[in-house]
């Protein structure tokens, strides 16, 4: 395609955006603060100039015919009921190179390990409370912390085994985490997917880049599913993912997960206690289950502990658990990990017990449950993202910059109000990246997820799930808010 | 494997030979109405049509008369019909999705493309020129993904559980054709002849796509008693109850191997194949062709029932 055409679409889309000043100057990853194509982007920039926008347009389409051919969809919540729909897909791929990847890694590895001890001692003697670096109510109030998990041993002491950290870049050097996802992440089906369909509509580019293949990810999730199966057992463990079922926005992962590992996939009413053990019914009658990967929510798990109208789980199951008769992945009370509230204070809990620095720094945040800090949120929302302390997904988010008048005095009411359920970081300027749009090639913002996994040892396949946000200069990445995805590639030396 | 895996399994078979079905029905029902013929009653055929769809209650529950439109809309594209065509693709699809684990790729997606085209098709929009290619679309659709099982699924008990499901479909199919058409086969019938009669046999063979074969077979004309024998006891013939029992007899065998147990359905299905195998037609018309048929489907449908149970379909 003309790519000078394209660079003009940026100019355009750019002057015309009413976001702040630091926005306007965002770091791209193909053209860096626009000062030549960057290394990992040589050979895919060579290849784009060469390519017709209708050509490009035309795969874009291919592509999405694949992915609903497969099935690879997911459910909006609020819309017709099980309508599926397929999240945006990009063609030209996010590219880190093997030295970011080096730093990544190792400040994610450095994470994971923190958070996981982080939640044995709260789960355990606290001594991080009685250290007085986190405040004691923000931990025991928090309606993310399950009492009912106190002085629970989970195998090899892990209470989050897969763990997604969203990441964003807003310059060379500077890479911030804005989460972690420590309870049930989603989107690695599409790390998968994105990378199939990739090399099956674009062969050529793989052989002109070193790209590290993800296809590891389903052998490295089984191994560590059967790496935390419970102690006392002998064998082989029997391993099985537990579903809502196919009216879940993520089912497709779901089933996708289990085919790629050969485990069963289950639903909360093919599973009974008996025994002693936790059992699915199959054709020839219970059989045990020793690792249980979860892909429901800790309140639906258990009517007899936590919300007793769900259908979903198993009654019986957390006693099981609880008497190490069955492992349960991600373990129940993991979202103490991930909460808001205690975000703020995740340098200090890497520092505690990892004794070092964190690698991958925290973006500012703003507790509104403190006063001083309230106020300068109220002062200064335009700047500024607010998000629900227990909020996912993008729901019930103020994005300072972009939000009208109108948006920003509803959320002054809430907050006033109802401080303590929010906190506030600034608006950082995501990376951007070339995007297939319908006039041409522009830059969107994006983020990446990586899946880090954690069982007998840290497993990590070389990429992630890079989100984009496909309106023009639109910082809100949720697939349930009409986010894309690319495929993301890690380069080897 | 889970019980629902099997009973999904199971259901997904039957919906997909059923669609088939439905498609050959319709378009047998069809040819009848389209041949100019005396009087009244071109109508009529769709009656016997629906009866042998099984259809002929839900039918005449929301419509009063038989009207063509009607009729193909109710076998086709009804929702509210839960064996029209469009129905069975839905389930299929559905528990297909629900097994998807279960299911090849090439498997999965020869349904839900199938699912996704039908479902793009405006009934209105279906001339009466049209319609044949609409159904043997459905009749390919069918085709395509019994070949994607056949070529690609593993021989374990996901094979024998949709092969369980395909032919007691099928023999149930066949079976409830011969059931409603049974007195057109019958002796005095033949006496009184005419083209209305071998009108009658020829569609017979052809709702269960067995007018060509049958030639290559008998090599002579259509014969009441010989169709019926086709259909019933012939073991070539890929409809029979004959091989649809031969069929069923395999899987159930297979999985009484691969599980090292036997149960009821095993005696059930051992008794009912020991019927279609040492019979003889004249028997058969002797003692009645039309209790032999209901006895049949009893047969048939609890050996579904049985086969639930030997297997926890349902937990």
């Amino acid at each position: 395609m003309d790519w000078q055409s394209g660079r003009k679409l940026q100019q355009q889309e750019q002057t015309s955006l009413k976001v702040g000043a630091s926005l306007r100057k965002a770091f791209d990853e193909m053209n860096g603060a626009g000062d030549g194509v960057r290394a990992p982007y040589t050979a895919v920039s060579e290849w784009l100039g060469t390519q017709k926008l209708d050509d490009l347009k035309r795969k874009l389409l291919e592509a999405e015919t694949m992915f609903r051919r497969t099935g690879i969809t997911f459910a909006v919540y609020g819309k017709e009921e099980a309508a599926e729909r397929l999240i945006p897909f990009d063609i030209i791929p996010r590219i880190i190179a093997a030295a970011e990847w080096r730093r990544l890694t190792a400040g994610i590895e450095q994470r994971v390990r923190a958070l996981n001890a982080f939640m044995y001692d709260i789960y355990h003697r606290q001594e991080i409370i009685k250290a007085g670096k986190i405040p004691e109510e923000l931990v025991i109030s928090n309606s993310a912390f399950v009492p009912e998990m106190m002085g629970v041993e989970p195998p090899l002491g892990i209470y989050s085994h897969i763990i997604g950290i969203d990441i964003v870049r807003t310059s060379e050097n500077d890479f911030f985490v804005l989460e972690d996802n420590t309870r049930t992440p989603s989107g690695v089906s599409y790390m998968l997917e994105n990378r199939e369909t990739m090399m099956h509509m674009f062969p050529d580019l793989f052989a002109r880049n070193r790209v590290a293949p993800v296809d590891d990810y389903p052998e490295n999730l089984l191994k560590t599913l059967a790496s935390v199966a419970p102690r006392n057992m002998d064998g082989e463990p029997t391993i099985a993912l537990l579903t809502p079922g196919q009216y879940n926005s993520a089912y497709f992962e779901h089933s996708f997960l289990a085919d790629q590992m050969g485990v069963e996939l289950v639903e909360g009413h093919d599973l009974i206690v008996k025994d002693g053990y936790l059992q699915m019914k199959t054709t020839q009658g219970p059989r045990r289950i020793d690792v249980l990967y979860r892909r429901i929510d800790d309140d639906f798990l258990d009517p007899l502990v936590f919300r007793p109208d769900s259908i979903l789980g198993v009654p019986g199951l957390f006693d099981l658990y609880r008497a190490g008769r069955v492992s349960i992945v991600n373990a129940p009370g993991g979202g103490i990990a991930d909460d808001k509230a205690i975000y703020s204070y995740i340098p200090e809990i890497i520092k505690f017990y990892t004794g070092r620095a964190p690698i991958l720094q925290n973006v500012p945040t703003y507790n509104c449950r403190k006063p001083d800090e309230l106020k300068y949120v109220l002062d200064h929302l335009p700047e500024l993202v607010v998000k629900e302390v227990h909020g996912s997904g993008g729901y019930g988010m103020l994005v300072g910059p972009t939000a009208s008048k109108a948006e920003i005095e509803a959320f002054r009411q809430k907050l006033t109000s109802n401080a303590s359920n929010y906190i506030a970081q600034p608006t950082l300027a995501l990376s951007t990246c070339p995007t297939l749009v319908e006039a041409g090639v522009a830059p969107r913002h994006l983020d990446l997820r990586p899946f880090v996994l954690f069982g007998d040892e840290v497993r990590l396949s070389a990429g992630g799930l890079t989100r984009v946000a496909l309106q023009a200069g639109s910082l809100v990445v949720n697939s349930s808010q009409g986010g894309g995805t690319k495929d993301t590639w890690v380069l080897q030396d | 494997m889970l019980g629902r895996t099997a009973n999904d399994l199971y259901w997904l078979a039957r919906y997909v030979e059923r669609a088939e079905n439905m498609a050959r029905l319709t378009e047998v029902g069809y040819r009848i109405v389209l041949l100019p013929r005396d009087g009244d009653g071109t109508h009529e055929e769709w009656r016997s049509t629906l009866a042998s769809a099984g259809c002929a209650q839900g039918y005449f529950s929301k419509f009063e008369s038989l009207n063509t439109r009607d009729v193909i809309n109710y076998l086709l594209f009804d929702f509210s019909n839960p064996s029209s065509v469009k129905s069975c693709l839905a389930a299929a699809r559905r528990n297909g999705r629900a097994q998807r684990t279960s299911l090849t790729r090439d498997m999965w997606e020869s349904l839900n493309s199938a699912w996704i085209e039908f479902s793009n098709i405006d009934p209105a929009s279906i001339s009466a020129g049209e319609l044949p290619r609409v159904l043997d679309w459905v009749r390919s659709r069918s085709a395509l993904y019994r070949g994607a099982l056949l070529n690609t699924i593993l021989r374990n008990d996901t094979f024998f559980f949709s092969q369980l499901g395909t032919f007691l479909e099928r023999a149930d199919n066949t079976a409830r054709i011969l059931d409603v058409k049974y007195y057109v086969l019958l002796p005095q019938i033949e006496m009184v002849g005419g083209g209305v009669d071998a009108v009658q046999w020829a569609a017979i063979l052809r709702s269960v796509s067995a007018h060509r074969s049958y030639r290559w077979v008998y090599k002579e004309n259509y014969k009441p008693w010989r169709i019926a024998e086709y259909l019933i006891l012939n073991q070539a013939m890929p409809r029979s109850l004959r091989s649809s029992y031969d069929e069923i007899s395999v899987a159930l065998n297979d999985l009484a191997n691969l599980y090292g147990a036997r149960a009821a359905c095993h005696d059930t299905v051992a008794a009912t194949r020991a019927l279609l195998a040492n019979g003889n037609i004249d028997d058969i018309f002797q003692s009645g062709l039309h209790e032999f048929i209901e006895d049949f489907i009893i047969r048939n449908n609890r050996l579904g029932n049985e086969v639930a149970e030997a297997y926890h379909f349902n937990g």
